[in-house]
């Protein structure tokens, strides 16, 4: 029997992750939304145009604050847990969230193949706690 | 979607698999981390397997950004999913960590999941989303975008 105190540890540090986690992939999702597709600037600029051409994009920068956020979550979390339970259900659920996100704020056609994707992606991630 | 973007792709899914095992056995390395000592987690970055993680997730970062400026946040994603199956298949072999059958059969789930959105579009026609909800099967915009 799991200590129900374990249990809830485990529900904050995974709930952590996917929020910071769903804030920078939606924000850096949308930055190379702007900055347009990178082969043609790369083509176009090199490779140095390229990455300037993401760095300087100011959506771009709080992605990245967002996406380090999570990461060090992520760090915290495999101190204390297993990596196959932590990393497939941040994972798992941070794609279910970003989902919703990415319909929400991105516009994305979420449509109803990507929606029984997010089911089964969601059953997968409720059998990993077991 | 060409080759070469497929390739992109499958650099996403192997570097983040890899790049996430190196974290974890770097950190188990280390012991736990105490939440009243969280510059130790600071010290974490400069152990060898840490750091071979970061560099493995630097190389994902770069070929993610690089996907996600011609597809879709929601087809990225699920499209790197078998790195569901590389991960538990090195925590299970090399971190030899116990994986029982209920999450063996979790990660069959997700990765079915998620590779059924491959078989869509990757990509949103910024003028698509208007007549989206109406569309339950949306033609390839990809190719368009192309």
């Amino acid at each position: 029997m799991i200590p129900s105190h374990a249990i809830l540890a485990t529900v904050a540090m995974v709930g952590s992750i996917v929020i910071t986690a769903t804030a920078g992939d939606i924000l850096t999702a949308s930055a190379m939304r702007q900055v347009g597709d990178l082969d043609v600037i790369r083509a176009r600029s090199g490779i140095l145009g390229a990455a300037w051409a993401v760095v300087s994009n100011g959506r771009f920068g709080v992605g990245v604050l967002c996406l380090a956020l999570s990461f060090f979550s992520l760090l915290y979390a495999f101190s204390h847990r297993d990596l196959s339970l932590i990393g497939p259900a941040a994972t798992s659920l941070t794609f279910v969230t970003n989902a919703l996100a990415a319909k929400i704020f991105l516009h994305e056609n979420v449509d109803r193949r990507r929606w029984t994707a997010a089911l089964f992606v969601c059953i997968g991630v409720a059998l990993l706690a077991f | 979607m060409t080759f070469r973007r497929y390739l992109v792709l499958a650099v996403v899914t192997l570097t983040a698999s890899c790049g996430d095992t190196f974290l974890s056995r770097g950190m188990k390395s280390l012991g736990p981390v105490s939440l009243d000592h969280p510059t130790q987690l600071i010290h974490a970055i400069f152990s060898p397997w840490v750091a071979a993680g970061i560099v493995l997730l630097i190389g994902f970062f770069a070929s993610y950004l690089t996907a996600l400026s011609w597809a879709d946040l929601t087809y990225v994603l699920p499209a790197s999913s078998l790195g569901y199956v590389i991960m538990t298949l090195l925590a299970k072999f090399w971190l030899h960590e116990h994986v029982s059958t209920m999450r063996w059969l979790g990660v069959v789930f997700i990765t079915a999941g998620v590779g059924f959105v491959t078989r869509g579009p990757s990509w949103t026609d910024p003028g698509h989303h208007h007549h989206a909800a109406h569309d339950e099967n949306p033609a390839p915009v990809e190719e368009v975008r192309r």
